[in-house]
Order: structure tokens, then C-alpha cells, then sequence
């Protein structure tokens, strides 16, 4: 029998997904077709969403961007009568085309992603789900669990690369009567969704993942702290738990053992800073989330005083692969410092946006020309902004620097948690310096007067420069300030907030000093310091210029060249855009 | 006294919601940290946090009202003020800002005339800006109620909007919850 699946991730949805499953669910019913439909999480190619598979015997057919009107010529050509629409497939077993984003790609954190129906236990447990921890309960002690993961080289996903067996262990080592362990899924970077995507589309790994940890550390209750902007996970995770409660795998006394686990979800409430260990147990507790002095480290003093234990997402993820696997055949994938798979958020001016998952210690350019295709609209590669607003830009020039925690951190950016926005070179560095620090000022708790304070300044500096109106010094005051404001800031919110201003003067120096000194915007973004002007040669008076521009800045007679009025200019660009004969010049 | 609180709020608001809120309220007072689930529910039934309902909270839960109120102001998903009947999302994100976010922000602007947090003065839009809305493959996007629009060029945002405002009528349906 045929199988369709549908990929019904936000991004699929957002793409029409669920109009496509809506309409094949109804085609089905009304053609009585023998055919098992099912949801099934993001299979990380948004870039050819709405997406739809159709299995058969061992065959598989993908189809992209399809839409609701598709539907019926996919179900008669395809499913009735064998013969696959080809000209909208973009994979099959015989038909190869674009297929290197998922070729190039080694998956383990996104193993069952796209492939099971996030929604079915039964689907997970064909794909060995809950077998990594009920060999984990028969066969091995918390030591030996601890042993694996600090083997594997796990570091945690969350951005900071702190080894995952080494976390464990001191919670293991703290003695307490309880102890908690929680899932940080307030994945807040702005260009990142590698996390939703993990708890949209293989919400149980995650569980498995945690209740490994649980008993590695001794833990039997536990909290998964989800960004509220993200309901689709939230209502997945909800069903996961509770099959699994059905099933006799979350409960007491797991598998005939001692092990007893409880797992909450908490909702957040929006708040960046909440990412931040410390300010998201002060979260749980249903408090201003603020960071707090560390030490004591959670591992010490964490939820309700307790030691508690708190990895992310994608740390979990990995747990119940390394498990059924080995810390050894982990360990062959990566550099010698940092072990395993990572998982990107593709995006920005790239042609293949979605998720990839590579080994440590693929270059950047791999990820950007064999993953992601290239550069949009023939442009030319600028750089890289990898870690979101507590990472840094990497200028194309180091595109051969292979992606692992120590080499990024030369670099001044850092892995983070896995954002990797593509930029061209219409992406003015000033710009998008300003953009990260007004997200990181408006997110700032207000605890560290540094943070608080010294973001204000540094972002009305680059407010001031990318108006026009910078001052000789302006560029050494920022970088003086950022370095005091990575010093003097406790949690890693103010310690990496200076993070994109540092880099982008580091490698794009001369774009601040056009900006301050010739008053000019290379990339041609900042609207301040460009004119706009009537080319006469090209202008043959037709007056849609005159017609758009929403000040009336544009006068001219009708088939004579027009001429822009620089005062009342507002610099919309619009008569740029609307202009049919390139008379429109930027400077 | 509490009971009557609840009960003038109630006028505006459907009434099994406010029925959940109360369970909600019950089942949650004894556990720790329930203050901001409890703040959700509120808010998640009134479409807004009501001044009167934080009192409500704080006498069960037995937390200062200021301390209340100093939670609420800090993560950004509160609101103290009601929403318009629909709500525009404008994507802040990495991906929509170097895509053009920053125009699509004022193509709106322009259209429906108020700024960022605000509500139009016959209540029917309110236009917030999101850090992520995380299809950032679809990039500039915006969301109008539950509908993301993708790919979006100040032409094709007009066009949106105009169509929004023809349909309207079926819209009011819209409720404030997400879940």
C-alpha cells in the first residue's frame, strides 16, 4: 500500500501544508483510495515547502511546493495509475534533482525528522524509540551512562559547548533527596528554529533523551521550558508525554526498574534572557527571570534550591542515538575537540534555506555553496552571522574555516545554538551590527549596569553612524565599550551581546569608517547616506516616478527628464523600484 | 468579594473561558511557581491581563500585587491593555531584517496608520513585532490573525491588506487564544 506524508512543521504549515493535507484527506475519502495518510514533521527543505512524500515499496517519491490545486493530478497520475507527476518532483528514486541539501547532510539529531508522524508512539518505538532507555535500565549503572556520554564528546548544543558527561556528573555528585532535570527549548536567537523543529518533529527523542539523563544524575522529576511563541511543540510534546504515560514509559517504576520519572511543561512567557540557565529556573519558579551569580552552579543549587541539571534541545536529542550506538561510533564523527553532528538553521540570502545537519568540522563554505546552493538572485557571498545576536559575522574570505566550538571562538563569533544566516552583498555590516544590539538592549534584564546601560550607548553610537552623523573615535568608544560590557556583565546575555558590533569592526572596519568619514553606505542600505538622482540619458519622462513618490519630490514635464527635489526627498526608494528604464540612480 | 471581581469582567468575555480560568485558578494555587501559568490562563480567557484580575490572583496565591505586576511587565507576552480584533505580526527576524522587514514595517504603518504596539482607534487592528515567527525560509513574513504571508513585496503586502479588509466580516471569529 502507498504511504503519503505531508510535512506539517510551522514552516510547512505556514507554506499551505495543511491545506495540501486537508485536501489529499479528502480526495482519499472520496475516491475510496487505498492509501495511508500521515503528518509528519519538517524534513528540513523549507525552501520547497509544502512538501509531500509518497512511499512506495521501498520507493520513495518527494514532491515540492505543492499547493491544494496539485493535489488531484498527483493522486490520478501517481497513486492511481503509477505514473509520477515528474515534473514536480524534486526526488526519486531514479530522478535526481537538486538532491544534494539532504545527500550532503549526516543526520543523527534529525534521524526521525520528516520521516515519522511526530504524533504516533508507535511510529517512534518502529525507529527504536524507548529502546535506549530500556537497555540504559537493564544494563547500566548512572556511572556508566555518565562514562558513555563523556566518551561520545558530547558538548552542549545550546551554544556554550560545556561537556554534557562532565554537567552530569557533578549533579550526580551533588547529594540531595530530590534533584530536577529541564529542557531548555526557549530557543529565542531570531533566525534560529533548528529546536522547533526537533520538538515539532521528534518530540519523544527529546523525552527519551531527558529521562536517560534523569537517571544518569538522579533525577525523578522533570521540566521542559518551551517558548510560548511556539504552540505547534508545545501541543506535540503534550501528546508525546502523554502516550508515553499510556505506554508505562513515564511513570514509576520504568521497565521493572527503580526509575520513576514525572515531566512537566512549563510555557515561557517571552523573555530572550530566559535562555540563560539561571534567569530560566527563576522562570520556573514563577519569578522575573533574572540571572543570578554563579556559583553555586545549578548542578549545586538549581530549581527550588535542588541540584538540577539543564541541557538543550538538541544535547538531549543525541542522548538516546549515543546510547544505542556507542560513545565511539559518536566519536568518528567531527574534530577532535568537538564530536558528532550540528544542526543549522539555514537562512537569509541563500538560494536552499532550511535545516542541515553536518559532522563537526565541515567548512562553512560546504554548508553555504553544497547544502545550501549558493548565493540568491547571483549576488556575491559577503559573510556569514552564525550564533545570532551573541555571535559574530565571518567574512566569505574564511570560508574554508571548518565549524567547531574552538575555531569559531578565534574567529570572535561563536557556534551558538546554531543560526547560520547567509548575507550578500547588500547587506550593509553597520546595519545589521545595530539591528543584533537593539534586540539584545530591548532583551536585557537590567541587572548589570554594564548590559543595561553600555548596550544603550553602544546602540546610540550606531545609530548616530548609520544616520550620518558619526564622529571621529566613534569606532574606537564602541570597541572600548563593548570589551567593558563582556567584562562586567554576569550572565552570557551581556557577555556576547558586544559579540556582532566586536566582529563586524574586526573584519569590516572600513565599512564604519565610510559611513563616519565619507558619509557613505557601501552596501547602499542606510538610508541617510544615500541620494537619489535622475539619470537624464536613461529618464524619458513618463512620469511613473511622479506618480509614486509620496512627497512630490519628483517634478518634471511628461517626456522630459525629471529631477528629484533632494529636500523633500524622504529616500523610499520607490521611484528606484518603480522605474522601468534604470534612470534611478543610488549614491 | 473576589467572586464579584470575576463576575464584571465576565460581561466581556465568553463565559466557558472564564470557567476554565476559575479551574485553572483551583487546580494551580498550591503549586509552586504557578504564578505564571496563572497569569497565561488570565490572559489567555480575558484576551488581557484586567487590572482587577491580578488582585484576584495575588489574594489565592498569596503574592504581593506589586510583585504581581512586576512579573507581568517583564516577559513580553503580557498584555494590560486588550487587543484589537485582529492582530498583525510583523517577523523581526535575522532572516526577514536583511530581506526588507524594515520596509514591510512601514508599508503597514502607512496602511493601517498606527505604530508598533498600538491599536487602531476603531479597535479592529493591533500591529506587534515578533522576534521570530521561525519561517524564516518564507522571509519577509507577517502574520495576520492565525495566516502567515510570505515572500512579501510592498505590493504584495497592499494587496493582502486590501483583501483583509474586504473580508472582514468572517474575521471577527477570531479569538484571542493560540492554543
Amino acid at each position: 500500500m502507498k504511504k503519503i506524508k505531508v510535512g506539517l512543521g510551522t514552516c510547512g504549515i505556514s507554506a499551505g501544508g495543511e491545506l495540501v493535507y486537508n485536501k489529499l484527506s479528502e480526495e482519499i475519502k472520496l475516491r475510496e483510495l487505498e492509501v495511508e495518510l500521515s503528518e509528519t514533521g519538517c524534513m528540513g527543505m523549507c525552501y520547497e515547502e509544502a512538501l509531500v512524500e509518497i512511499e512506495d515499496d521501498d520507493q520513495s517519491y518527494l514532491y515540492s511546493k505543492v499547493t491544494a490545486d496539485k493535489v488531484n493530478r498527483i493522486l490520478e497520475d501517481h497513486v492511481v495509475n503509477n505514473n509520477p507527476v515528474e515534473e514536480w518532483l524534486i526526488r526519486s528514486s531514479e530522478i535526481t534533482k537538486e538532491d544534494t541539501f539532504i545527500e550532503n547532510q549526516e543526520r543523527i539529531v534529525l534521524r526521525n525528522c520528516g520521516l515519522i508522524n511526530p504524533s504516533s508512539i508507535e511510529d517512534y518505538i518502529e525507529e527504536d524509540g524507548y529502546k535506549a532507555i530500556e537497555k540504559t535500565l537493564s544494563e547500566y549503572t548512572p556511572e556508566d551512562v555518565i562514562n558513555i556520554i563523556s566518551e561520545s564528546g558530547l558538548r552542549g548544543r545550546g551554544g556554550g559547548g560545556f561537556p554534557t558527561g562532565l554537567k552530569w556528573k557533578l549533579t550526580y555528585q551533588s547529594v540531595s533527596d530530590k534533584k530536577y532535570i529541564i529542557c531548555n527549548a526557549d530557543e529565542g536567537d531570531p533566525g534560529a528554529f533548528m529546536d522547533r523543529s526537533i520538538l515539532e518533529g521528534d518530540p519523544h527523542s527529546i523525552i527519551e533523551g531527558m529521562m536517560i539523563g534523569a537517571y544518569a544524575i538522579g533525577a525523578d522529576e522533570a521540566y521542559i521550558y518551551v517558548r510560548a511563541e511556539y504552540p505547534l511543540a508545545i501541543q506535540r510534546l503534550r501528546n508525546a508525554i502523554a502516550q508515553a504515560e499510556e505506554k508505562g514509559f513515564i511513570g514509576n517504576n520504568i521497565f521493572g526498574s527503580d526509575f520513576s520519572i514525572k515531566i512537566n511543561i512549563k510555557e515561557g512567557a517571552g523573555a530572550f534572557v530566559c535562555g540563560e540557565e539561571t534567569a530560566l529556573i527563576a522562570s520556573i519558579e514563577g519569578k522575573r527571570g533574572v540571572p543570578r551569580l554563579r556559583p553555586p552552579f545549578p548542578a549545586v543549587k538549581g530549581l527550588w534550591d535542588k541540584p538540577t541539571n539543564i541541557n538543550n534541545v538538541e544535547t538531549y536529542a543525541n542522548v538516546p542515538w549515543i546510547l544505542l550506538n556507542g560513545a565511539e561510533a559518536y566519536g568518528s564523527y567531527g574534530t577532535e575537540k568537538s564530536k558528532g553532528t550540528k544542526v543549522f538553521a539555514l537562512a537569509g540570502k541563500i538560494k536552499r534555506s532550511g535545516l542541515a545537519e553536518v559532522p563537526m568540522g565541515t567548512t562553512i563554505n560546504q554548508v553555504v555553496h553544497e547544502i545550501g546552493g549558493g548565493i540568491k538572485d547571483g549576488k556575491e557571498f559577503k559573510a556569514v552571522q552564525m550564533g545570532g545576536p551573541s555571535g559574530g559575522c565571518i567574512p566569505a574570505s574564511m570560508g574554508d574555516l571548518q565549524i567547531d566550538y574552538d575555531e569559531l571562538k578565534k574567529t570572535g563569533a561563536i557556534m551558538g545554538s546554531g543560526g547560520l544566516i547567509v548575507l550578500d552583498e547588500t547587506t550593509c555590516m553597520v546595519d545589521l551590527a545595530k539591528y543584533f544590539l537593539t534586540f539584545t538592549q530591548n532583551e536585557s534584564c537590567g541587572k548589570c549596569t554594564f548590559c543595561r546601560v553600555g548596550t544603550k550607548r553602544m546602540l546610540e553610537i550606531l545609530e548616530r553612524i548609520t544616520e550620518g552623523e558619526g564622529k571621529e573615535g566613534d569606532i574606537e568608544l564602541l570597541e572600548d565599550l563593548g570589551n567593558k560590557i563582556i567584562k562586567g556583565s554576569l550572565c552570557g546575555l551581556g557577555q556576547s551581546a558586544p559579540n556582532p558590533v566586536l566582529t563586524t569592526i574586526k573584519y569590516y572596519r572600513e565599512e564604519y569608517e565610510a559611513h563616519i568619514n565619507n558619509k557613505k553606505c557601501p552596501a547602499r542600505n542606510c538610508p541617510s547616506l544615500l541620494t537619489y538622482t535622475i539619470f537624464e540619458e536613461n529618464c524619458k519622462g513618463c512620469g511613473l516616478c511622479i506618480k509614486h513618490c509620496p512627497t512630490d519630490a519628483i517634478t518634471g514635464e511628461k517626456k522630459q527628464p525629471h529631477e528629484i527635489d533632494q529636500v523633500q526627498c524622504i529616500k523610499c526608494g520607490k521611484c528606484f523600484e518603480v522605474c522601468r528604464l534604470d534612470a534611478v540612480e543610488i549614491n | 468579594m473576589s467572586e464579584l471581581v470575576i463576575d464584571k469582567v465576565q460581561e466581556t468575555t465568553r463565559k466557558e473561558d472564564i470557567q476554565n480560568f476559575k479551574i485553572d485558578l483551583i487546580r494551580k494555587r498550591k503549586q509552586s511557581g504557578s504564578l505564571i501559568p496563572l497569569l497565561q490562563s488570565a490572559q489567555d480567557s480575558y484576551g488581557y491581563i484586567p487590572e482587577k484580575i491580578i488582585y484576584y490572583i495575588s489574594e489565592l496565591v498569596n503574592i504581593p500585587a506589586a510583585d504581581i505586576y512586576g512579573v507581568i511587565t517583564f516577559y513580553s507576552q503580557f498584555r494590560l491593555k486588550p487587543l484589537g480584533e485582529n492582530i498583525i505580526r510583523i517577523c523581526e527576524g535575522t532572516a526577514c531584517h536583511v530581506n526588507g522587514a524594515k520596509s514591510i514595517l512601514s508599508v503597514i504603518k502607512d496602511e493601517i496608520g498606527v505604530d508598533v504596539d498600538e491599536t487602531t482607534e476603531d479597535g479592529k487592528y493591533t500591529l506587534q513585532s515578533v522576534a521570530c515567527l521561525g519561517c524564516c525560509s518564507l522571509a519577509p513574513v507577517i502574520m495576520i490573525n492565525d495566516e502567515t504571508f510570505g515572500n512579501l513585496t510592498a505590493d504584495s503586502l497592499k494587496k493582502v491588506l486590501k483583501n483583509y479588509q474586504k473580508v472582514e466580516p468572517s474575521l471577527h471569529e477570531h479569538s484571542s487564544t493560540n492554543e
